[in-house]
């Protein structure tokens, strides 16, 4: 192999597992070595800088960070990631005069946000403060999009959106609340030199089966009977409650169900339960609240007498290999199964719908009925209008409207400026030793033993009473403390410096995870089989020296590297150093020399 | 040494021995010598022998003396029982233990000051006597631990970290071994592990005294130019004879050889020693042929390694002195005081 190329900001970024999953690549360890200190103030603000709405993130995200963290390859769990973030969030204290204000002066140019969800506000955030003068438009009444309409305040009180929402509104945007646009052709013929469509996947999958007309009353779509429970308009529901669908929409109608009145509610899926797409703390928490799960049922009808819904009738399901050997799922051909109830909540699905765009403005759309959107730079056809969010490139999530909104102000800002889009400004990075003294580092590097601390609940029967109660009470110091420790920080990096070393074997004796060792060269597939330990994750990077004073190479597989440091404290030259590496990625208006991605 | 704990995680695909131990429950504390020093990969070596031989850790005990080297013992095998004993005095310690038990596995740990200086007698001694052990030294011909005065191991002509030239003749361990009737002989370079673990497991399989001698480089007062026994000097002028694959009676063998190029030594234990020659000439049955070569490469200004010498017929000190096959310190007052009659019949006999 090759040797490998430190200076390229990708090699040591993909060591930093959490960072480089993050789609808006949140310095992780960073702030979770603050929260260690008791810094909150700081852990939040390197959130904010990153995903804009750490206290709700902290309660929401998707955290695709947890699966990718190094911490679940050496012990059985990753880092509470998300719910530390939380910690800064709860604890940040008053962080009002470190927050931007609104721009000293106007560049005299204009964007328009179509929905005040957080990809919108996120492009208002990264706009407004380089003088743009941003005006958001949203058919709510209320800024937050899904944030605030979808998810319940059981999980997310509306104090901390009010708050995260607030440190953008205050950098000036117009917010033109309660106005639907409905046209985007009159909204480029005004006088905006940008807009960026953040309106997200507004429409609930109806299922059309039997029964469907009849029974309208008790049927809801589950997304639009959410925004209305969140608004105020709805408080109850019947006894008995089947939720239809297996994703966190259905997880977050029966939990608001069990509090407005159902006592009997279900979830009925037509997959098994392993394929269900809800994360599976969110089925945790629906089963710890008393909601069965039944898998393999798909509904059939719905069942009515005198205009009253009844029940559902389903169809059992199972998996069956057809005859191209694919695996499907198929009726089993059992006999069907009715189940009772008052009011049913349809939540199968959720789609984009862009009724309010004409198709004749130079905006192409795709075959699925999805606008043609630049991955890289979010621009559509028409160069003047960027999407981001769900209404890019369909539902995701919160984390991913963010790191959207991110990209498109980037975007937006240099297309105004007449800079190539497709160009993008390179991550700022910094690479400093930790050296302290022979054995001292300036980060923890003893490794804690300890298992995934879990979050406190509130008991059970006071949450189920009130539908604004927030059940998860977040970690307190001592736990935030001890989950903070079993960070690994893997942005501490192993540095070597090939000159130095005069091949003692040192660090690779003392390695408790066997990364290192001293080899002959050759291609990678022959150079993993030849490793210390074998090296069979092929997600995980090889670092490769030149060749050393006896010919062989040094081979460290990153993988189950735990940043104890030891390998640097063994070796009598200083050959390995241990690097801090912070990357930060660069946002509207910063940055130096552009690349093409 | 480092302030933390060594961690307890270690690589999710760590192999397990027949024990179900991995090789990371074979070490000891962390080492508290100066980074990089040579003594630390022998007590790598050491460990993944321990590992591959499925050895219970109860069952072996590790001697030392005084000095960096024989600091080791605290490094690795942390479950098994240790005795650090005065300055050059192991050997009688270890010659003790062995007669009071003779079913332990003994493990001698020694550095050149320690065993070719003050306790130079007391080494050839147990050699001299077939004490049933493993007697390694670590030699970085310095005195590591009172800060790098030439040891009685120093190449004449070698220069010290400042300069000063030593005149005095070396003591050459091996030779000495081989003529004190040691009857497995080895020298191993601590920058090579991969010739070092096999010589180890063999040394510990093998019965009677078996002697390995490992060039160690002093990282702190002897690794600089002009010293013999740098981690350069040893690379440039390491000359290995022969390579070794320790086979244990139950292993099937799959390794396929060229036909003639392999001794195969089958030890009382039913293990079978593999000798790859490197050396064509060389014949590692022969103790008066191995003790001339080593002379020849030695005065060619070569550092011979490997498997020097082996009789897979040999005997032990309790061979000799025909004790009972249960150790003493499981015999009993019935087996230990007869009573007047057999004194009296001893006495009788003597008459
Ligand atoms: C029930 C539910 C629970 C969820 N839970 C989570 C979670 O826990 N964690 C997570 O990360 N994600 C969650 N999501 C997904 C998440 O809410 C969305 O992915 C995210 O909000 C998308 O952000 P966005 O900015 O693209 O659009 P949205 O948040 O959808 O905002 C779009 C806004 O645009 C407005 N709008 C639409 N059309 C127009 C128009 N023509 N004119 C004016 N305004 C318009 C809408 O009113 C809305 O306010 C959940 C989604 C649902 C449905
Ligand atoms: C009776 C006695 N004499 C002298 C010493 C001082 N002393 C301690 S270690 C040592 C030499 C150790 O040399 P070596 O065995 O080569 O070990 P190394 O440190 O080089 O590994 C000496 C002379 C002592 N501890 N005890
Ligand atoms: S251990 Fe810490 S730095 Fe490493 S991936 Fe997990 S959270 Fe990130
Ligand atoms: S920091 Fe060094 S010693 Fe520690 S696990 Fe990583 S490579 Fe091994
Ligand atoms: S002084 Fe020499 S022998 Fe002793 S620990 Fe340091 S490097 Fe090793
Ligand atoms: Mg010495």
């Amino acid at each position: 192999m090759e040797p490998t190329n430190t200076e390229a900001p990708e090699y040591f970024h993909r060591v930093v597992d959490c960072q480089w999953a993050c789609p808006a690549h949140t310095p992780v360890p960073e702030y979770i070595r603050m929260i260690a200190e008791g810094r909150h103030a700081d852990a939040y603000m390197v959130n904010w800088k990153s995903n804009v709405f750490p206290g709700v993130l902290g309660r929401t995200c998707d955290r695709p960070c947890e699966p990718a963290c190094r911490r679940g390859r050496v012990e059985a769990e990753p880092v509470a990631i998300c719910r530390l973030k939380r910690v800064a969030a709860d604890n940040k204290g008053d962080v009002s005069a470190r927050m931007p204000g609104p721009a000293a002066q106007k560049n005299g140019y204009r964007v328009a946000c179509v929905g005040a969800g957080p990809a919108s506000l996120t492009v208002a955030r990264d706009l407004a403060p380089l003088g743009y003068e941003v005006v958001v438009y949203d058919g709510d009444h209320r800024a937050g999009g899904m944030i605030r309409s979808q998810i319940p305040r059981f999980r997310l009180p509306e104090s901390v959106i009010d708050e995260e929402v607030g440190w953008i509104t205050a950098l000036g945007p117009e917010m033109r609340l309660g106005q639907q646009v409905d046209s985007l052709k009159a909204l480029l013929d005004m006088d905006y030199d940008a807009i960026f469509v953040g309106t997200g996947a507004p429409r609930g999958r109806d299922l059309n089966v039997p029964g469907r007309e009849e029974a309208r009353a008790n049927i809801h779509i589950g997304i639009d009977w959410l925004s209305s429970v969140s608004f105020g308009h709805i408080e109850k529901i019947g006894r008995r409650v089947i939720v239809l669908g297996g994703g966190n929409t259905a997880m977050d109608c029966c939990r608001t169900s069990r509090r407005l009145g159902g006592a009997d509610v279900k979830v009925i899926v037509r997959s098994g339960f392993d394929e269900m797409k809800a994360s599976p703390w969110e089925k945790e928490d629906a089963m710890h609240e008393g909601i069965p799960i039944l898998n393999f049922l798909a509904p059939k009808a719905f069942t009515h007498e005198n205009g009253r819904l009844t029940g559902v009738v389903f169809e059992a399901m199972g998996w069956q290999t057809d005859a191209g050997g694919r695996r499907k799922l198929l009726p089993t051909g059992e006999p069907d199964q009715h189940f009772e109830c008052d009011d049913v909540l349809v939540a199968i699905g959720q789609e984009n719908a862009f009724p309010w765009i004409e198709r004749d403005i130079g905006l192409d759309f795709d075959e699925w009925g999805m606008p043609v959107v630049d991955p890289v730079t979010f621009q559509s056809t028409n160069p003047k209008v960027f999407f981001g969010g769900d209404a890019a490139f369909g539902p995701k999530n919160i984390i991913w409207a963010v790191a959207h909104g991110h990209e498109a102000a980037v975007s937006i800002d240099r297309w105004r400026r007449g800079q190539d889009v497709r160009l993008r400004p390179p991550p700022g990075v910094t690479l400093v030793s930790q050296k302290m003294g022979i054995h001292e580092w300036s980060y923890e590097n003893d490794i804690s033993n300890d298992e995934r601390r879990k979050v406190p609940l509130l008991e059970t029967k006071k949450a189920l009473a009130d539908v604004k109660a927030e059940v998860e009470l977040g970690f307190d110091r001592p736990l935030s403390l001890a989950e903070a420790h079993r960070c690994l920080n893997c942005d501490v990096q192993t540095v070597f410096a090939a000159p130095l070393c005069i091949e003692c074997d040192a660090c690779m004796d003392v390695c408790p995870t066997d990364c290192i060792t001293f080899t002959a060269n050759g291609a990678e597939e022959d150079l993993r089989s030849r490793l210390k330990a074998p090296a069979e994750n092929l997600e995980q990077p090889l670092y490769v020296s030149g060749a050393l004073k006896t010919g062989r190479v040094m081979v460290k597989d990153e993988d189950v590297c735990l940043h104890c440091g030891l390998c640097a404290e063994r070796c009598p030259t200083g050959a390995w150093d241990m690097q801090k590496f912070l990357l930060e990625m660069t946002h509207a208006g910063g940055g130096a020399q552009c690349q093409a991605r | 040494m480092t302030y933390i704990a060594k961690p307890q995680f270690h690589h999710p695909e760590l192999p397990r021995n027949a024990l179900g131990f991995t090789r990371r429950d074979y070490e000891g504390r962390v080492s508290t010598l100066c980074a990089g020093c040579g003594h630390d990969s022998i007590s790598a070596a050491i460990v993944q022998a321990a590992f591959e031989l499925d050895l219970e850790p109860h069952r072996l005990a590790k001697l030392s003396g005084i000095g960096c080297s024989s600091k080791t013992p605290d490094y690795f095998l942390g479950a098994s029982h240790g005795f650090n004993t005065v300055h050059g005095r192991m050997p009688s310690v270890l010659t003790g233990a062995n007669l009071a038990n003779r079913d332990l596995i003994y493990l001698g740990v020694s550095g050149d000051g320690d065993s070719a200086s003050i306790g130079l007698g007391q080494f050839a001694h147990a050699i001299r006597r077939g004490v049933n052990m493993a007697y390694i030294v670590e030699n970085n011909g310095v005195y590591g631990l009172t800060k790098g005065q030439f040891s009685a191991t120093a190449d004449a002509g070698s220069k010290s970290k400042r300069g000063i030239v030593n005149h005095d003749n070396p003591i050459d361990m091996v030779s000495l071994a081989l003529q004190l009737g040691a009857s497995y002989v080895g020298r191993g370079f601590s920058g090579d592990k991969s010739q070092l673990t096999p010589l180890i497991k063999g040394a510990i399989l093998h019965k009677g005294a078996a002697f390995i001698d490992v060039i160690s480089p002093c990282v702190a007062f002897n690794n600089h130019p002009g010293s013999t026994k740098s981690f350069d000097y040893v690379r440039e002028h390491n000359e290995a004879v022969n390579r070794l694959d320790v086979i244990l009676g139950r292993t099937p063998i799959h390794a396929d050889y060229e036909p003639g190029t392999v001794a195969e030594v089958t030890q009382h234990d039913g293990s079978v020693l593999k000798l790859r020659k490197l050396a064509a000439d060389y014949d590692a049955s022969d103790r008066n042929r191995a003790m001339a070569y080593l002379q020849e490469r030695q005065s060619a200004g070569e550092i011979v390694t490997g498997l020097l010498y082996v009789d897979p017929d040999s005997s032990d000190l309790h061979d000799h002195l025909h004790t009972a096959a249960t150790p003493l310190n499981r015999l009993g007052d019935a087996e230990l005081t007869p009573g007047s009659g057999a004194l009296d019949a001893i006495n009788a006999s003597l008459r």
